[in-house]
């Protein structure tokens, strides 16, 4: 495989031909790493949506240097030789980003207080390192009630920010989708239209891919805030996945399964309903260890990064 | 009388029907082309005229066609018939007065392009024109124009018309095509171009009804006639859908380059302003492009008159200037409240927004709000500034043009006429509102 | 309106338009015909989609509900929601109203005594405003079914709802035919 060479905030890194600026980027790893609401490497076809990881590109290519005339989605632009990017050294970019932020927040209802994903909320991120510190709406914000989609799985419409991970998940790993993007512009709304249960082996991926706290586990519903667990590393036998997951411990008590998340919140295999939902023992599992926290979020402040 | 290329005929009783057509001459830009041209001299034809998208865009179509991958044998050409910019009638009109004219267009396009099968799609409000245009190739077909091996040429081809279900968004050429497959009308994020992964992943062009009706007359008379009429790089003639406060309002014909002046006020165009009415602005091209005062749509900043044409039109920027779009011609008079005016349209792009990017989803809303309050008069000035912050915001930064579109209606206004907009918030009222 | 005599299926004439509608797309490309069988679908369950004509539709392409459901949801054409016979479509757009929609519109919601988005108690009269029907040079207008009306003024649009009154306007009649 050939090796192209792309500058990324004046951070020359080589990759292989047909990968995105945002990936180049995550080779080269820290702050000029754009942030990510929607792309989800293991989701096909993701990215695109949130608009958060605008770049400029200052220098097309080598042979056409011209810079492109929009900021380009870094998820969905692939990288040609000699490509030169602004992420963080470009005013334009952090302006719009900022900007961005407010789009995804004015219909927000800011609820963090009560909402299980705080502490490991990609909103709650992109907000505390690129958000307004004032509102600038008087507006009052799109609402729907919370619903149960299946017995493990709580809908809050009102956070979504429809990444369409969700809908991709129930697309390429579970056997056939009953919900999807219903309803057209500010009024969309993630559904099953009539009030179907999401029964599905692998339906609880939809909560690890959210990056918000749209779908989250009924099983550890207003248990914990996440900061007061602990992840560790375990797995199991298990005939339908790799049975390879975390489990987030308060004392001894297993509160919540999920897959094995990397620093940038995606899993690194997807886990079946059954290791997520049905094995809440210790014996369940062979812990291996304590995981290693690094995204910046609130929880990785605690005691227990290695 | 200025050139009628499309408009041509028009007025003859029956011409929808093909007897009526046929005997007008047409069907013999396909006879030729079939004949004596192979599909890449077609293509050249279409080069050399210079024919521009008529739908908005303005994109050379003889360079869009010259774009389409041909080593997939699998091609689609496809009409744009989603007729949905406010301001836009057009088309309309000349596919349910024509219906021949366009299928004709669609047969030399789909040669030109090796299509097999092409469809139309048209916006499913106007289902009575989609029944008009299924009459219509139904009439092709028995006469030979469609179908197995078209007069004996060896070309066939099979000619569909699809409706949609209500949603402007599908006028940007891949949300058609999603919508054309069954699906959402979400625009898909470009690269690719529908010209290497289009309609069910073959390469496929899209053009708009009008830029489609054009190609009989540029197969007759050959692509440089058609470069010669016109002004600049505005080649040919171009439909105006004029509305608004006007004596006259209707879909004309104007040879690119005339006078704005003459196209407002001359009897054979608008016949000038209602009941006398001063001339308070103009959307130029359709409600998206920038709303531009009387004094800057009737001549440039430079004190130069202002042409009908791409350039002309274009001359100033987006400061002094504004794009000939789809040819929406919408004229305001001295009554209008341009605080108003905007919010109908501010409403429209929130209405049509399809949601998959988060600017144009929460920005529209957003402007629709804002603008509600002002008109109502519970704006604040701070308001007005937010406005154009959110609409800078929104332009360029989202996966199709509607985030553009939806944009500079807002900036412009706000551009132009602040005093009005700063008027309702002292008044707290709008002054001009019954 | 739950009295309305909804229905689960087509007759026999109607499943051969719409067999006839998806020989237009590739073979395997059957839900392209989506659009189309909506509309129809639409037009013979009393002018709206239920979730049971949405399931049937979905059998007959041969797809998943939920894809049904997310398209019709996206179009402003379908109705997910029960409608009266007639829906009256009053354009509210730039063109339109600067002509004096917002007359028409606050005239049938008087003559009508509903509010734009309501349908009369009799289930006679749903009255709606939509966006832009490409028809600003004859505007005022609007639409109901598939016709237009043009060039509204107030006496025009009263004459209009007459009419439709004394011969019990029903607008959702299949397109096709």
């Amino acid at each position: 495989m050939s090796l192209i060479k792309v500058t990324i905030d004046n951070i020359e890194v080589e990759v292989e031909a047909g990968t995105t600026i945002l990936n180049a980027a995550r080779q080269i790893g820290g702050s000029v790493v754009p942030p990510a609401m929607c792309y989800y490497s293991k989701l096909e076809g993701s990215g695109g949506y949130c608009r958060t990881c605008l770049v400029k590109v200052a220098q097309g290519s080598a042979k056409d240097p011209r810079p492109m005339p929009k900021l380009v989605p870094s998820c969905r632009t692939t990288v040609q030789d000699g490509m030169v990017v602004q992420n963080i050294t470009s005013p334009e970019v952090m302006e719009n980003r900022r900007a961005i932020t407010e789009f995804l927040l004015i219909n927000h209802p800011l609820d963090c207080p009560v909402c299980d994903q705080a502490g490991e909320c990609h909103l709650q991120d992109l907000s505390y390192a690129h958000g307004l510190d004032e509102t600038q709406t008087v507006e009052e914000r799109r609402t729907f009630e919370p619903i149960d989609i299946g017995d493990k799985i709580k809908l809050n419409m009102n956070r979504c920010i429809l990444c369409y991970r969700c809908v991709k998940v129930a697309d390429q790993i579970t056997d056939h989708r009953v919900h999807g993007v219903l309803g057209r512009g500010d009024h969309s709304e993630i559904s099953t239209h009539i009030l179907k249960a999401i029964d599905n082996d692998f339906s609880g991926n939809m909560i690890d891919v959210c990056p918000v706290g749209a779908l989250t586990d009924k099983t550890f519903r207003f248990k914990s805030r996440v900061w007061f667990t602990k992840p560790f590393d375990a797995h199991r036998e298990c005939p339908t996945c790799s049975g390879k997951t975390a489990i987030w411990m308060k004392g001894e008590e297993i509160l919540r399964v999920t897959g094995r998340k990397d620093k940038y919140g995606e899993v690194e295999e997807f886990i079946c309903n059954d290791c997520r939902f049905n094995h809440k023992e210790i014996k369940d599992w062979i812990v291996e260890g304590p995981r290693t926290i690094e995204r910046h979020s609130v929880i990785s402040q605690n005691h227990y990064q290695k | 009388m200025a050139k009628q290329i499309l408009l041509n005929n028009i007025e003859v009783p029956g011409l929808a029907g093909f007897e009526v057509y046929r005997r007008l001459g047409g069907y013999s830009a396909v006879e030729k082309a079939l004949k004596n041209f192979t599909p890449d001299q077609v293509t050249e034809e279409v080069k050399k005229s210079g024919l521009k998208g008529r739908g908005g865009a303005g994109f050379p179509a003889g360079m869009k066609w010259g774009f389409i991958d041909k080593k997939n044998e699998t091609r689609y050409f496809v009409c744009n018939y989603d007729e949905s910019e406010p301001g836009t009638f057009k088309d309309r009109f000349l596919g349910q007065m024509n219906p021949h004219l366009l299928i004709e267009g669609m047969i030399l396009g789909s040669y030109a392009l090796g299509a097999r099968s092409s469809y139309i799609y048209i916006r499913g409000e106007l289902f009575y024109v989609l029944k008009i245009l299924e009459k219509a190739i139904d009439e092709a077909y028995l006469n030979g124009f469609l179908g197995e091996n078209i007069k004996g040429s060896g070309y066939s081809l099979d000619l569909y018309v699809h409706p949609g279900a209500g949603a402007y968004i599908c006028g940007e050429e891949t949300a058609l095509l999603e919508s054309l497959e069954g699906k959402r009308g979400n625009p898909r994020i470009k690269p690719p171009f529908p010209a290497i992964v289009g309609l069910y992943g073959c390469p496929t062009v899209v053009n708009n009804v009008e830029t489609i009706a054009a190609l009989p007359w540029i197969m007759n008379n050959g692509g440089e006639a058609y470069a010669a009429i016109g002004i600049g790089n505005s080649k040919g003639t171009k439909l105006i859908s004029a509305c608004g406060h006007i004596n006259k309002p209707g879909v004309y014909e104007i040879e690119l380059g005339l006078p704005v002046e003459e196209f407002i006020y001359s009897d054979e165009y608008c016949g000038g302003i209602r009941n006398g009415n001063k001339l308070k602005a103009v959307v130029a091209g359709g409600s998206s492009v920038p709303i531009l005062p009387a004094h800057l749509i009737l001549k440039t900043a430079k004190g130069e008159p202002r042409l009908m044409s791409y350039e002309s039109l274009a001359e100033g920027g987006f400061e002094t200037g504004t794009m000939l779009g789809s040819g929406g011609f919408i004229v305001m008079d001295d009554t209008t409240c341009i605080v108003k005016n905007l919010l109908t349209f501010s409403r429209f792009y929130h209405h049509e927004s399809c949601g998959q990017c988060s600017p144009c989803r929460e920005g529209t809303g957003w402007i629709e709000k804002i603008l509600t309050r002002i008109e109502n008069g519970q704006g604040t000035m701070k308001d007005i500034d937010l406005l154009v912050n959110i609409a800078r915001h929104v332009e360029g930064n989202t996966i199709c043009p509607l985030g553009d579109a939806a944009a500079w209606p807002v900036a412009s206004a706000i551009r132009h006429f602040r005093e009005e907009f700063e008027e309702h918030v002292k008044l707290q009222r709008c002054p001009l509102s019954k | 309106m739950e009295d309305k005599n909804n229905i689960t299926a087509f007759n026999t004439g109607t499943l051969a338009l719409v067999n006839r509608i998806i020989k237009r797309y590739p073979q395997g490309r059957q839900k392209s015909a989506l659009l189309p069988v909506l509309h129809i679908a639409q037009s013979e369950n009393n002018g709206w989609l239920s979730s049971e004509i949405m399931d049937y539709v979905a059998t007959l392409l041969d797809i998943q509900p939920i894809e049904v459901y997310e398209v019709a949801s996206f179009y402003s054409m379908f109705n997910l929601q029960p409608v009266g016979n007639c829906v009256i479509e009053v354009c509210q757009t730039g063109p339109c109203w600067l002509k004096g929609a917002e007359e028409i519109i606050a005239h049938y919601e008087a003559r009508l005594g509903i509010k734009v988005g309501e349908t009369t108690a009799d289930g006679r009269f749903t009255l709606k405003t939509v966006e832009c029907l490409a028809a600003c040079g004859n505007a005022p207008v609007l639409q109901v079914g598939t016709e237009y009306h043009e060039h509204l003024t107030l006496q025009k649009a009263g004459q209009l709802l007459d009419k439709w009154q004394a011969e019990n306007k029903i607008s959702h009649t299949n397109p096709y035919l």
